[in-house]
């Protein structure tokens, strides 16, 4: 396995990005959170057939955007785009267009350990990727700060579970967003950020 | 009339004013005519001064210094206009280029004003060299233009501001003492020091001729050295010799095929030779070009065919020049906001670049240790050349009301202009945490209360009854809501491009945790983003 690429401090122990590693994640807020560690670090990065990508929501999160690479709409080209940028980015995300077949995996995965570059697949459209490193995947989300047509949205804490081969699954806790947009893993089961729900039921 | 030259002294100044440049350098601009009612507002106190106004304006009353909303109210119809040097020198440079066929070695003062040495005896008289002038400028559709000639600079700028339109006014040799003495002190307005003339004025002395009775030493340390200066021209000492600019030298590249070429692929071969001497020719006077203009001319097209400003984010290199030049030929960015891309369908005849704006190089010299990643451009371009060149994007924040409204997607290799400022308050916008995925249209979507009518926004702000079930996207299942709120009312406004609609915008989390941000308008429902 390749060198170690600068991984968001919550992640620590959940997982880590190696050169040469294809992650699939379920959700472009989680490609996110993979993409702001190396991007605070200083390396590039590229976001390929992510048509949603909220902008404001990346800054939050502490991604570099002057060093971020958007192909919104690849269209049929996505692999090529890939290939190209994989090149110059160290870590690329990409949403797959089409079936990704074994080979075509296999080939990209090649071109990854020769580059130094992570692959980030977002596969929350129904394709997934085959042979991924691990798997990154949420689950409970659970929002505060919006009630029956008052409040909005503050903060969410959310299960982040990564599967690693037959390994068993790790899971764990985190506020993500937070109120700020950032992303901190969550203590127990206590609510750090005011609610007006529970001050409004107290009051 | 004809001033007899004296040994080694100066010949005789000629200067060009074009008065009330700015209105007329922003109508120009603008295309509309020029007896319209037009001011150009700027300066201090939130650019909201009357700086100049033109002779229809003038009519009403306006005068310099009067603030907008004053201005307005005398002239409803007055057309207001943001004051702008770099369009005011851009404007004027044509006036320049023009005076410069006719009498090399003009020395432009400011935008509207210029002076040079009277070109007398080639036209037989000062009142034929002015009238030759005035003609070659008013040939240019500057309707407002007077000259005047004198022994001095500061004389014949008075004169030209005496002559009548398009007339000149020439003060004979010897002569500016008499012409000045009369002169108000006003003329001396000076926008480095503009208390001199008020301070004059309380002193007491109303005229340069009361100024220039004053002992030399006084004026200058009491009044500064325009003061001064002037006096001494009426003692007869302000002579100095007009030292033309050098014309600028040009540094457009262009090649022509003979026969015409059809294929871009030969067409960019055969012009990189000219891109590279381009880019040497820049290089020789220590520049480099950032904003360059791509002009194609083809065998069907009278004049160009196809144009287009392309801007670097640090400088053209004879590659990227190619680049440009390809995307411009194979019409990927066809339909684009950048910038019109004419129609190339016959053979191409000829290629030009234009430096559009060229910097010193050492503006934007690499660090010793590095600038930007020229391995990264690369690789961008790669792609870029296979998708087209809008296809890769730099995502940048913006101000606005709506998540889609505050980022902008840039072209990489584009400068973003015409962002909107993130600073202001912007009423309406959602509180943070900002969405993840953000649609770049909105997606149809259904919320309907418990008995299944579908949810309205009261003109009231209200709702008509409590959201109980919705449908974030067309294919989605159904869902109960878990928690919702709204709605928050955003009025766009009616001058904004697309507003006047009445909107109100809802936060809505579904039983299965996840979050929406939709939008009612009117009678429908849409989502703008997810929190995802």
């Amino acid at each position: 396995m390749g060198r170690e690429i600068t991984t968001h401090e919550a992640l620590a122990g959940l997982v880590q990005l190696r050169a040469g590693g294809t992650y699939a994640v379920d959700g472009l807020t989680l490609a996110m959170a993979l993409l702001a560690g190396p991007s605070k670090a200083g390396e590039w990065c590229a976001v390929i057939g992510a048509d949603d990508f909220g902008v404001e929501a990346a800054a939050e999160l502490g991604i570099v955007l002057e060093r971020t690479i958007l192909v919104p709409d690849p269209q049929e080209s996505w692999l090529e785009a890939t290939a190209a940028l994989v090149d110059v980015a160290t870590l690329v995300v990409v949403r797959p267009t089409g079936r990704v077949s074994e080979r075509v995996a296999e080939k990209l995965a090649a071109r990854l350990r020769t580059r130094g570059s992570a692959l980030v697949a977002l596969c929350d459209r129904g394709i997934s990727w085959p042979r991924a490193e691990a798997l990154v995947t949420t689950g409970g989300p659970q929002w505060s700060g919006l009630g029956q047509g008052f409040g909005h949205l503050r903060a969410r804490r959310l299960e982040i579970e990564v599967r690693r081969g037959a390994a068993p699954p790790r899971r764990r806790s985190v506020w993500f967003p937070g109120p700020d947009g950032a992303l901190r893993p969550a203590q127990g089961s206590g609510r750090p950020y005011a609610d007006p729900i529970e001050a409004r039921e107290a009051g | 009339m004809r001033a007899a030259p004296e040994e080694g002294a100066s010949r005789r100044v000629l200067v060009v004013w074009c008065a009330d440049w700015p209105v007329a350098a922003a109508l120009a601009e603008a295309g509309l005519p020029r007896h319209l009612p037009a001011a150009v507002f700027g300066g201090r106190g939130g650019g909201n001064l009357l700086q100049a106004s033109n002779s229809a304006a003038r009519e009403f009353g306006l005068r310099r210094g009067m603030r907008r909303r004053d201005a307005q109210a005398r002239c409803p119809e007055l057309l207001v206009m943001t004051a702008d040097d770099a369009r005011d020198t851009r404007a004027f440079e044509e006036v320049l280029t023009a005076l410069e066929r006719l009498r090399p070695g003009v020395l432009p003062l400011r935008p509207g004003l210029v002076a040079l040495r009277s070109p007398e005896r080639y036209y037989g008289g000062e009142p034929e060299a002015g009238a030759a002038i005035a003609e070659c400028v008013v040939s240019l559709g500057v309707w407002d233009v007077r000259v005047g000639i004198a022994d001095e600079l500061f004389t014949a700028e008075q004169a030209a501001r005496h002559a009548p339109l398009q007339e000149t006014y020439a003060i004979s040799a010897g002569s500016s003492a008499e012409f000045l003495r009369g002169l108000p002190v006003s003329v001396l307005d000076d926008p480095d020091s503009p208390e001199v003339v008020s301070l004059l004025q309380r002193l007491g002395l109303t005229t340069l001729g009361d100024l220039a009775d004053l002992p030399g030493t006084d004026v200058r340390a009491r009044f500064g050295r325009q003061a001064d200066w002037v006096r001494r021209v009426i003692h007869g000492e302000g002579r100095r010799p007009v030292a033309g600019r050098t014309p600028p030298p040009d540094l457009a590249g262009e090649v022509g095929f003979e026969p015409p070429l059809v294929s871009a692929e030969t067409v960019c071969f055969s012009a990189r030779q000219t891109a590279e001497r381009f880019v040497a020719q820049l290089g020789q006077r220590q520049l480099v070009c950032t904003e360059v203009r791509v002009e194609v001319e083809t065998e069907s097209s009278v004049g160009v065919a196809s144009e287009r400003r392309w801007l670097h984010p640090r400088w053209f290199g004879a590659a990227d020049l190619i680049d440009r030049l390809h995307w411009q030929l194979v019409g990927v960015s066809s339909g684009s906001a950048t910038g019109a891309v004419g129609d190339i369908r016959s053979a191409v005849t000829r290629v030009r670049f234009v430096p559009e704006v060229v910097v010193p190089e050492s503006v934007h010299a690499d660090g010793l240790w590095g600038g930007t990643d020229a391995r990264v451009e690369r690789g961008i371009a790669r792609v870029q050349g296979m998708l087209g060149h809008e296809a890769v994007v730099a995502p940048t924040l913006q101000g606005g009301r709506s998540p889609a409204d505050r980022q902008a997607y840039i072209a990489w290799g584009d400068r973003p202009t015409g962002l909107r400022e993130r600073g202001l308050p912007w009423p309406g916008s959602i509180p943070p945490p900002a969405p993840a995925r953000v649609f770049a249209q909105p997606l149809a979507a259904s919320v309907v209360d418990v008995s299944g009518h579908v949810v309205m926004v009261l003109p009231r702000g209200g709702v008509s009854a409590e959201p109980a079930r919705f449908r974030p996207r067309p294919g989605d299942p159904w869902q109960p809501v878990a928690a919702w709120a709204g709605p928050w009312p955003v009025a766009e406004q009616w001058w904004e491009p697309g507003g006047g609609r009445q909107i109100a915008r809802f936060q809505l989390v579904g039983v299965d945790g996840r979050a929406w941000l939709c939008l009612f308008e009117t009678d429908h429902w849409a989502t703008e983003a997810a929190y995802d």
